[in-house]
């Protein structure tokens, strides 16, 4: 069937932060260009970030971006590639200021300046102390930030497709991107849109987990359309569990209430976090929070009836700072923990927040996969950036802050190594006559099956195995299991169906086809899981609790063709600096 | 609990009607939201937006027992059965409970919803008192869930000329902001009988706005600054 095909010089998949700050590059340069986005851009999950953007301005007293590269790094548990991450800290000053000059609302300081908040794992001077580093807008940042450049991309008159989702990327035998097939969900029609280059800004996949502070449209489209196209995923054993997600309800506490002085009780009124991490204590990076707490809970010092969670406590900080600094917090914990914060703590337990791994690129925001003997050859056309990439700066744990500048940061650069590729010059590359052909393949087969199980309950299943195989400890025998309970998934969700058959606004279909996306990210993540035999930042292996730097100090590709893995150095040389070698891991 | 929702898909309706659903709840189950989910594991053909679960997008908003409001912030103790889910009104149906925005977003865009500043920027950021940003404060907020316009009965006679409470929320915001210049063309954006004007400070913009902002204030403050300038 011949599908209807439009030309663009770029097309963006994701209208977030990371899409909107690179389409605003691309629209400003005068190209061609379509932003696709399943919701309304303000709506992406951008908009639920809470705490800060990272970068050492020095608003609050002294800071160097070599700190804020010295504490990234040793929040990724040394997996992080330096090269991106010196990259990533020494533009966040710049993004940042000019974030500020498109109208966010940031916090300010008496002399005017931006306010900057105290973060998990940011220090001054290598660790000695905590640092104000991360840039506020109260506890709505990510409200701000994507309102603010969905703003500036309406003064640049960007061109969105709203409510269109991106199917499957369109490869010619070469292997370069030509652009994607999609589907606009008010009409049900498909399309091929067709590019000569392909930005990904898809988010992460956290709904592959029953407790997730993540958005329901956050079931990792990019990762599921790269992995059907051939191109393998990164490091995907690596989710961070934040440590406050509202205990029953997951919804997200940001780590700012522990920068402005919130702290984590047990069930004795302790505050455990001074055996675990002496010197930053509730401040340690998210790995370390979430695994003292886990912890704590195991060891029976959990607090309510089943000592299944802890106590975050603030009502120390007074009415006023809560009200100016936390307002939506304290609207969250009213609302979804019948708790007012000015006076009673927040029971909150670990919750699955964000994946660190992603489709492999360089700092440019180009994708790279495996090729004769070279792990990093560019795929010609496809770009991705934001959390649905791994440049690396997270490694196997990202600090708090920081993703919200490497939204801004990668964003930028994407957009820019665009522009400066003069896309405009260049022809398309003839489609090949089976573009689209999987895409519809996949409807059809949704379109036509009578009879199934249905999307909620395989969806369903599959969070509850992820939840339960892949939680905050590991170990060999529980991850094996659940590679075997995750493929036998696999099998399910190729016969689930649909009852709802419409063409209009059918979001049963629109279900059907994140499912797709959400095996392969859960695929990748479990496999990677069990074969990676050390504790490294979010993996943390019971029966392999040490880091094992001779054997795993390596980034994991998962390539779905053959549910296989290969490994690929991690980049210890930065741009300009000494590198940091690995050492001990502590707060 | 019982529900009775609002059905119309274009591909086989001829016209919308009334659907009632009982649904099992689970004791962990708390919001609208929660219980519009187990629904539709039951009937995949009802039709809803949503995302982040935690009132900070604006997907979800929707007419629920007479009121707008968003489902994943509305708690099902405070809903009297059965629960009555319609469309937010005044907008045409797209499916169920889904409604065309582009009016709305129409609007908001026509308030040059950005920051206007000519000036070079400074090498760092431009300073701002925090009393100067706290005029921002109760404005910028806003999540375009178009809760109030979509209650405001001069939205709903005028959608295409009257801008309606959250575009006007949003022009104030920018009036507001000691970095924007461009406070008299914004004025003069909005001086006509519609596009400001029509606003008869009916409130239900206050009373229905999921984050208690209060775009009848904004209004005012526009109108208070048109006066100043006019003598």
């Amino acid at each position: 069937m011949a599908l209807p095909v439009r030309k663009f010089d770029a097309i963006v998949v994701g209208a977030g932060g990371a899409g909107m700050r690179a389409s605003l590059q691309l629209a400003e340069a005068g190209l061609s260009v379509a932003v696709l986005s399943k919701v309304f851009p303000t709506r992406s999950h951008t908009v639920a970030a809470q705490g800060g953007i990272g970068a050492s301005l020095g608003n609050m007293g002294e800071d160097s971006w070599l700190w804020h590269m010295y504490d990234t790094i040793k929040g990724s548990d040394w997996l992080g590639d330096q090269d991106a991450i010196e990259y990533m800290c020494r533009m966040a000053p710049e993004v940042v200021y000019e974030l500020e000059h498109y109208g966010m609302p940031f916090d300010r300081n008496p002399d005017g300046t931006i306010y900057q908040r105290p973060f998990g794992g940011h220090s001054a001077n290598f660790g000695e102390k905590s640092i104000q580093r991360a840039c506020a807008s109260a506890d709505r940042t990510g409200h701000a930030m994507l309102h603010t450049l969905y703003q500036r991309n309406v003064r640049s008159r960007t061109q969105f497709f709203v409510e269109w989702m991106a199917l499957d990327l369109i490869r010619d035998v070469e292997g370069d991107v030509l652009g994607v097939a999609a589907l606009e969900m008010e009409t049900g029609e498909v399309m091929l849109l067709q590019a000569k280059a392909t930005l990904f800004a898809t988010g992460g996949a956290g709904r592959i987990f029953a407790a997730s502070t993540n958005a329901f449209i956050n079931t990792g489209d990019g990762l599921g359309m790269a992995a059907r196209a051939g191109i393998p995923l990164e490091d995907l054993e690596f989710w961070q569990f934040h440590p406050t997600g509202v205990a029953g309800a997951g919804v997200l506490i940001t780590e700012a209430v522990r920068g402005e002085g919130g702290i984590l009780l047990n069930c004795n009124g302790e505050r455990f976090m001074e055996r675990y991490a002496p010197n930053l204590k509730d401040l340690a990076s998210r790995d370390v929070v979430s695994r003292s707490m886990d912890q704590e809970i195991k060891e029976g010092r959990g607090c309510g009836p089943n000592k299944d969670h802890v106590m975050l406590k603030l009502d120390h900080l007074g009415p006023d700072v809560i009200n100016k600094r936390l307002p939506s917090i304290r609207e969250i914990a009213i609302k979804f923990a019948n708790v007012d914060p000015i006076k009673e703590p927040i029971p909150v337990v670990p919750t699955i927040h964000y994946q660190m791994g992603g489709i492999p690129t360089n700092i440019h925001g180009q994708v790279v996969a495996p090729d004769g003997g070279d792990p990093n050859t560019i795929v010609n056309g496809l770009y991705a950036i934001g959390e649905c990439a791994c440049v690396s700066v997270h490694g196997a744990n990202r600090l708090g802050t920081n993703s919200l500048l490497d939204l801004l940061v990668f964003g930028r650069a994407a957009g820019n190594h665009l522009v400066d590729s003069q896309l405009q010059r260049r022809e398309h590359k003839a489609l090949p006559r089976d573009a689209g052909d999987l895409s519809l393949a996949r409807l059809a087969r949704l379109d036509t099956a009578a009879s199934g199980e249905s999307v909620a309950e395989v969806a369903s299943d599959l969070r509850k195995a992820m939840t339960a195989h892949c939680g905050v400890f590991r170990n060999q025998e529980l991850l094996d299991s659940g590679v075997a309970r995750v493929m036998e998934l696999e099998q399910r969700v190729l016969r689930v169906a649909i009852k709802d058959k419409s063409k209009t606004f059918n979001t049963a279909r629109v279900e059907a086809l994140e499912l797709d996306n959400l095996i392969e990210t859960a695929k990748a993540t479990v496999v990677s899981a069990a074969a990676r035999r050390e504790s490294r930042g979010a993996q943390a292996r019971s029966d392999y609790p040490e880091r094992d730097d001779v054997n795993w100090l390596k980034h994991t590709l998962w390539h779905r063709e053959g549910n296989r893995l290969s490994y690929k150095p991690v980049r210890l040389t930065p741009l300009t600096v000494e590198s940091f070698p690995p050492k001990t891991r502590t707060y | 609990m019982k529900f009775r929702v609002y059905r119309y898909d274009p591909d086989q309706d001829a016209k919308p009607r009334m659907q009632e659903y009982d649904v099992a709840l689970d004791p962990h189950d708390r919001m609208l939201l929660d219980a519009l989910i187990r629904l539709k594991a039951q009937d995949d053909t009802v039709s809803f937006r949503r995302s982040c679960r935690e009132g900070v997008c604006g997907s979800d908003a929707m007419n629920i027992n007479g009121k707008n409001g968003l489902a994943c912030i509305t708690n099902l103790k405070e809903l009297k059965e059965p629960v009555e889910l319609r469309p937010l009104p005044g907008l045409p149906v797209i499916r169920d409970l889904i409604v065309d925005m582009s009016q709305f977003f129409k609007q908001y865009h026509s308030i040059k919803p950005y920051l206007v500043n000519d000036t070079p920027p400074p090498e760092k950021e431009r300073l701002q008192t925090p009393a100067e940003h706290e005029e921002l404060d109760g404005l910028y907020e806003c999540i375009l869930c178009a809760c109030c316009s979509t209650a405001c009965p001069s939205f709903w006679w005028n959608p295409d000329k009257f801008v309606g409470p959250a575009g006007l929320l949003t022009a104030y915001r920018f009036i507001a902001d000691s970095r924007d210049q461009a406070t008299s063309e914004r004025l003069d954006n909005l001086e006509d009988p519609y596009r400001l004007f029509r606003c008869h400070t009916i409130m239900n913009c206050v009373d229905v706005c999921p984050k208690g902002l209060n775009p009848t204030r904004a209004i005012g403050k526009i109108r208070e600054l048109m006066v100043k300038r006019a003598i």
